[in-house]
């Protein structure tokens, strides 16, 4: 499938166009007149606090969410993938993956999309049969065998456990490679953003608060000097010192292999005032 | 089973003393039957009261044989699958009706839920009057009260299932009715064949007690007839008819379960 990079058209017209897009939940606006373009095979992760409206946003652009106010152009070719896998259970893997599917080879399709995320032998499958890591490969697949143009991705490794979801990220970024859709990513970890995308949104109070483009060459690495400066900034937007947030989420930052991060864990714990969700 | 197999004791005790499991289960029930048939031999049981398991045998062997037993059980299974057949589509229709609209719900959900209260076999003088004392009322309440069973769970069923997946599912382009047929029906399968086991047994009640009103065939009539002779030997064939049958109706659900669930953790085997 390696055409696909062919696909992205000469001209940069977005894939994604959001105007002035509003929405509320009785007591306030979740979106509140949000603009956003992507291009045409971009990598964008959506960062921003619990609650800031970024899921809003991503279920707004995969139609799961209605967009009272503003507009949304979108393409047809959409697929999400949430956290949880979300697969059918009483449908086998290849089942699941060619759901909905209407080409008159929807299951050699299906099948090279599990060949491609490392599932070819899960093909005859039940769902819950299968680990975590193995599950969400699935849902990948079932995404990628659509041919995206866009590809939403909502905290899809936040499940998983460290190891599973560094293989995970290595796997959606050579897939992005050889597909080239536009991706958008929402997570809440900083590190993974930096992994994947080439821009990177922090959202608050409903808008795009920064928009901080990550012009980092690949392979990238946690302890690249590069990395650490943009580590340090979007962490500031996202309005929290370093400190707090190794105080605030010592597991992440135990299971990367980056060790403290720069400024080290010198603030006392009472100063960790992190926002709770 | 795998729970006889997991509790057997390894290695340890001596293999002479060991029974194989199936027989050690037998072994309790065997002995009573022995014991059973002994105590009405030395005549400490009267006839009256209950007959020897041999002599059961000998009833059982000559209803059989004479034809009679077959012509009743046909009558009675006859009756069974017209009002489960009536009954199940009902509670199927119902609870499709209802699970997949909110105005289906409105419009249904209520009615039913306060009719399911009601115990149908209350519902026999009122059936009697209605529809006289033919095959009718004895259908129509097997059907009652297999409809409310099914109607019950399927609809729960509908109402369960994973939301999160169905909103997956959603983002892939299906059409409402492949989602309906392919999605929400599957998922609730399980639940509506509980339910269908509840209703299988509640037709048998329904059959036993509509036979015994005002029948001239099948397995409730010959135990009826049979009291009036005082042969408590047919009364009991009777009785373990109704067992067998209980069964192997739930033999068959299970089988189908088997069938159709085969992708529940507890079914596979890898």
């Amino acid at each position: 499938m390696s055409h696909a990079l062919s696909r992205i058209p000469a001209s940069s017209k977005p894939v994604v166009s959001v105007r002035g897009l509003v929405r509320n939940f009785g007591n306030g606006n979740v979106l509140d007149g949000l603009s956003l373009d992507l291009q045409p095979g971009s990598f964008t992760a959506l960062l921003g606090r619990s609650g800031c409206g970024k899921s809003t946003l991503l279920r707004t652009l995969a139609k799961l969410d209605p967009a009272p106010k503003g507009t949304v152009q979108l393409p047809e070719e959409r697929a999400v993938v949430f956290q949880e896998p979300r697969l059918v259970p009483w449908m086998r893997v290849l089942r699941n993956v060619t759901l909905g599917l209407r080409h008159p080879d929807a299951e050699a399709r299906g099948l090279a999309a599990l060949a491609e995320v490392g599932l070819s032998h899960r093909a005859k499958a039940w769902p819950l049969t299968l680990s975590g890591g193995e599950a969400q490969r699935a849902a990948l697949a079932r995404a990628l065998v659509r041919e995206p143009r866009l590809l939403l991705l909502d905290e899809p490794f936040a499940a998983l456990d460290a190891l599973t979801r560094m293989r995970m990220q290595g796997l959606v970024e050579t897939l992005w490679r050889a597909h080239a859709p536009a991706v958008l990513l929402v997570t809440h970890d900083v590190d993974e953003a930096l992994l994947l995308a080439d821009r990177a949104l922090v959202m608050e109070n409903g808008r795009i608060a920064a928009d901080i483009p990550i012009p980092l060459a690949r392979p990238r690495r946690h302890g690249d000097p590069g990395f650490i400066a943009l580590r340090s900034r979007l962490l500031a937007e996202l309005g929290v010192d370093e400190e707090h947030l190794a105080a605030r989420e010592p597991q992440r930052t135990e299971a990367r292999t980056a060790g403290p991060p720069p400024g080290g864990y010198g603030l006392p714990a009472g100063a960790a005032a992190a926002p709770s969700r | 089973m795998t729970a006889a197999a997991a509790t057997r004791t390894p290695g340890r005790r001596s293999r002479a003393w060991t029974l194989p499991a199936g027989l050690r289960r037998c072994a309790v029930p065997l002995a009573l039957l022995v014991l059973w048939q002994a105590s009405v031999g030395f005549g400490w049981i009267s006839t009256r009261s209950i007959p020897s398991p041999s002599q059961i045998l000998t009833a059982f062997w000559d209803l059989t044989v004479s034809g009679e037993l077959a012509v009743h059980l046909l009558v009675s299974l006859g009756r069974v699958s017209a009002g489960l057949a009536i009954g199940v589509s009902a509670g199927t229709v119902c609870a499709l009706i209802a699970g997949l609209s909110r105005r289906g719900e409105d419009a249904l959900d209520a009615l039913l839920q306060m009719l399911r209260t009601l115990p149908h076999l209350a519902l026999v003088p009122l059936f009697i009057l209605w529809f006289g004392i033919g095959e009718t009322p004895k259908i129509a309440l097997v059907a009652l009260g297999t409809a409310f069973p099914i109607y019950l769970n399927l609809f729960a069923g509908i109402r369960t299932v994973d939301a999160k997946v169905v909103e997956a599912v959603s983002t892939l382009g299906l059409t409402r009715w492949e989602l309906i047929a392919q999605v929400i029906l599957p998922g609730a399968l399980p639940a509506f064949l509980t339910g269908l086991r509840y209703a299988l047994g509640v037709a048998w009640l329904s059959l036993v007690v509509g036979e015994q009103i005002n029948a001239s065939s099948g397995i409730g009539y010959l135990a009826m007839t049979a009291r009036e002779f005082l042969r408590t030997d047919v009364i009991i064939v009777a009785l373990i008819v109704y067992a067998i049958l209980g069964l192997l109706a739930d033999l068959i659900v299970r089988l189908i379960e088997r069938k159709a669930l085969v992708w529940r953790p507890a079914f596979i085997k890898e």
